[in-house]
Parts: structure tokens; sequence; C-alpha cells
């Protein structure tokens, strides 16, 4: 049930970053949705499908966005197992793993995409890209990941209710 | 005897009846009535204006109700119309948009145009890539030059059944084969990550001034020719580099994209075989 929901509700949030989202950039950073959902899903303590979820989100933005695929997917996985390893090492603070967690993952990202770029044959300046892009878009993030938190901690809640020990 | 006095009462009555009538008639006894009527229009009007205020304390709950459903459908009126204004703001937008676009497609009569709606823009900030609501269903090919009513905007990057990805000449990997007006100068329009355009490779001999025209060669066969890009801004020329470079201000506002014209009877010609590999007989 879990990782079926994944499709419908990463789809959704692809569609509002591409259509909405993306008109709305800091500098030339931009939001990303996906990532918060996966971060925030992660970070989830019963939740299993993580790394489904991961994959699925990795393949629908890779499918949608001109850059490589196989970037999201990757950047994803990366990013849901760096969320995971947080949820181990300081579950007593989840906001705390869901700012972490949302930082290092867009700068993955962002860094796997700038390293893709550079192997096509578009080499973009560091500095720029680092300015313009990569620290507005962890800052439009990090403003999104607190709400992010609070809806997948609902879902979570709805779809793994705890178990009442009689 | 008695039946004599009373008929005699019975016609002094009717005598005094018929007078009183004939008074009343003449007008004689109009101070009289208004003496003796005053106190039961007073006490009428009384009783009359207490039984009005019970009936609008009684009623006035019912007014109150139907004042409110009609403010409600007063309200839900308003906003239907607030809503259709905002409708037609957007179709005279949008007929402005096509119109500059049909009269786009009126000068320039030698392509096949396709119009389509931009529907979402790259996920990724690193790419300046639009997605658009066309896609092979529609004959769109990939290559296909992107126009707006203004000028070059882009070429079709890849296409799936019901939509395409648009590549913007803003794209920090897009390169354009340019000339500029009126020197004729060639050179090579480029993207960049704050979507500014530069140009690269202007000879160091050609006189390129700030306002030139800059417009598609068509050389490379990737866009058809004299398709307007925009203006020079500002030049970089120093002796020491071999060539001469300038800023470009686009003709199209890369922010505000909703409606594109697609060349589709333009065939891009792939001239990747006919460059010389190096180490290649």
């Amino acid at each position: 049930m879990a990782t079926l929901l994944a499709f419908p509700i990463l789809s959704i949030l692809l569609v509002l970053q591409s259509a909405v989202f993306s008109q709305i950039p800091l500098l030339q950073g931009t939001t990303d949705l996906v990532l918060l959902a996966l971060v925030a899903w992660s970070l989830q303590r019963r939740v299993q499908t993580a790394w489904q979820w991961g994959i699925m989100g990795g393949l629908l933005v890779g499918f949608v966005s001109a850059v490589p695929f196989v970037v999201y997917v990757v950047g994803y996985l990366l990013t849901v197992g760096l969320a995971l390893l947080l949820r181990r090492r300081i579950w007593q603070v989840p906001l705390l793993a869901m700012f972490i967690a949302t930082f290092f993952g867009t700068l993955v990202i962002h860094l796997a995409t700038l390293v893709a770029l550079r192997v096509s044959g578009t080499v973009l300046p560091l500095s720029a890209s680092i300015n313009l892009i990569i620290l507005p878009s962890i800052l439009l993030n990090l403003l999104l990941a607190l709400p992010f938190f609070t809806l997948f901690s609902d879902l979570a809640k709805f779809l793994y209710p705890e178990e009442l020990e009689m | 005897m008695k039946s004599s006095a009373r008929t005699w009462q019975t016609v002094m009555l009717g005598l005094a009846a018929v007078g009183v009538i004939a008074l009343a008639l003449g007008g004689y006894l109009t101070p009289v009535s208004r003496l003796v009527s005053a106190p039961f229009i007073s006490a009428q009007y009384w009783l009359s204006s207490r039984l009005l205020t019970i009936q609008n304390i009684v009623s006035s709950s019912q007014d109150l109700a139907r004042l409110r459903q009609q403010n409600i459908d007063l309200e839900k009126e308003v906003s239907d119309l607030q809503s259709e204004i905002i409708d037609l703001k957007q179709q005279i937008a949008e007929t402005r948009v096509l119109s500059a676009l049909v009269e786009f497609a009126r000068v320039h009569p030698e392509n096949r145009y396709l119009a389509a709606a931009i529907i979402g823009r790259d996920p990724s900030p690193f790419v300046k890539y639009v997605i658009i609501n066309r896609g092979s269903d529609a004959g769109l090919r990939s290559g296909m030059p992107v126009v707006t009513s203004q000028g070059l905007a882009g070429r079709v990057a890849a296409v799936t059944a019901g939509a395409a990805r648009v590549e913007l000449i803003t794209d920090p990997s897009s390169s354009v084969n340019v000339s500029l007006e009126p020197s004729g100068a060639q050179a090579v329009l480029l993207g960049s990550l704050s979507g500014e355009l530069t140009l690269d490779l202007i000879p160091q001999n050609a006189s390129v001034k700030v306002g030139d025209l800059v417009l598609t060669s068509g050389l490379g066969g990737n866009f058809p020719g004299n398709i307007l890009i925009g203006q020079i801004t500002s030049v970089r020329r120093r002796e020491t580099d071999l060539f001469q470079q300038a800023s470009v201000q686009p003709v199209v506002d890369f922010t505000r994209l909703e409606i594109v014209l697609l060349i589709t009877n333009f065939r891009p010609v792939d001239i990747q075989p006919l460059i010389p590999m190096p180490g290649a007989p």
C-alpha cells in the first residue's frame, strides 16, 4: 500500500514542482519537492518503503528532466540512505535529521548534476553554480522542510498506525 | 291612548333622525363629530401602532434570514462575475499572444507552424528546458525550431506521444550560429547558467556595435536562417584575444513564455558525419 502510494504522491509533487515551483526561483535556485518528500518519508520511524520511494522518485524526475536520469536515481537513493542513517543515529530529534538530510541531499543532487553535465560536455562554472543555484536551492528546501516533515509524519501515522498493547 | 303616544314617539324620533342627517349633510355637525371622534381616533392609532410594532418584531427574524440569503446570493454572484472577469482577461491575453503568433506566421509564410502551450519547466535548475503540450502525435520531431512572435526560443530536444521537451537558447549547453546585422559578421550564441546570452567567436575585424541585431545564420543546419534573436547590449574587445565577445538582450522574455510556435517543415541537418574525426583516414 505504502509503495503504491509513492507513484501518485510523487507524481503530484513532480507536476507541482514543474508547473508551479520552478516558476518561483530564488536567484536561479528552485525547490525540489520530490527530494523533500523522500527525506521526510525516510525519516518516519515505522516506514519500511523508503528505498522503493527513492527509486520511483528518481525514475519519475529523471524521465521529465533533461538531466541524465541516473543522476536523480543515484542522488535520491543516496539521500534516502543518508536519511535512514540519520534516523538510526539521531532518532530522538527527527526535525534536526530532516534539516541535515535536506541540506546534504540537495547538495548531493546538485553536485551529481554538475558532474553529469560536465561529463556530457557542458562545463558550468562552480562558483556561479554555488551562488546562483546550490545555495538558494538549499535555502528554499530548508524553508519547506518543516511543513513536509509534518505532512509525511501524518501520512505515516495514517498508513502505519501505532499498535496498542493490551 | 297608549298606541297613539308610541306613534308620536316614533314620528318624533324619525323627525329627529332626519334632522340630524340633514344637519350632518349640511356640514353643521362637523365640529361636534370631530370632538366626539378624536378620542376614538387616538385610541385606534395607539392600538394599531402597537400592533404594527408587534408584527415587526415577529416578522423581523424572517426578514433577517431572507436578507442573509439574499446577501449570500449576491456575494456568490459577485464572485461568479469576478471569476468571469479573470477568465475574460485570460482569454484576452491569450488572444493577444495568438494574434501576435498569427502575425509572425503571416510575415514568415515559407514555414509551417504548430502552436503549443508551455505546461512546465525542467525540475533541475541547472538546465533551461520547458515542456510543451504537443508531442509526436501532433507530428513533432526532435530538432524542430521553436519560436515566439518575437523571435527564436529554442528547439525540440525530446518527444513523447503527448508532450515534448524544448531546449531554450538560454540553456548553458545551447549554442546557435548567428549573423549580426548590419555588419554580417558570423558568431556563436551561447546560453549560460543565469539565463544570459553571450556572443562568442566574433572575428576581431568585424565591426560590431551596441544595438546590432542578432539573427540565426542557418549555418550548422540546426535552425532556419534570419530568425531574430535579440540585440547586442555590450561588446568586449581586447587586442590580445582571438575573438570579440558580446552580451545579447533576447527579444523573447523567457520568464513569461506561454505559447510557442513550432516550425514543422524544417528538418535539421545532422552534420556530425561530415566533421572529420582525429585519426580518421
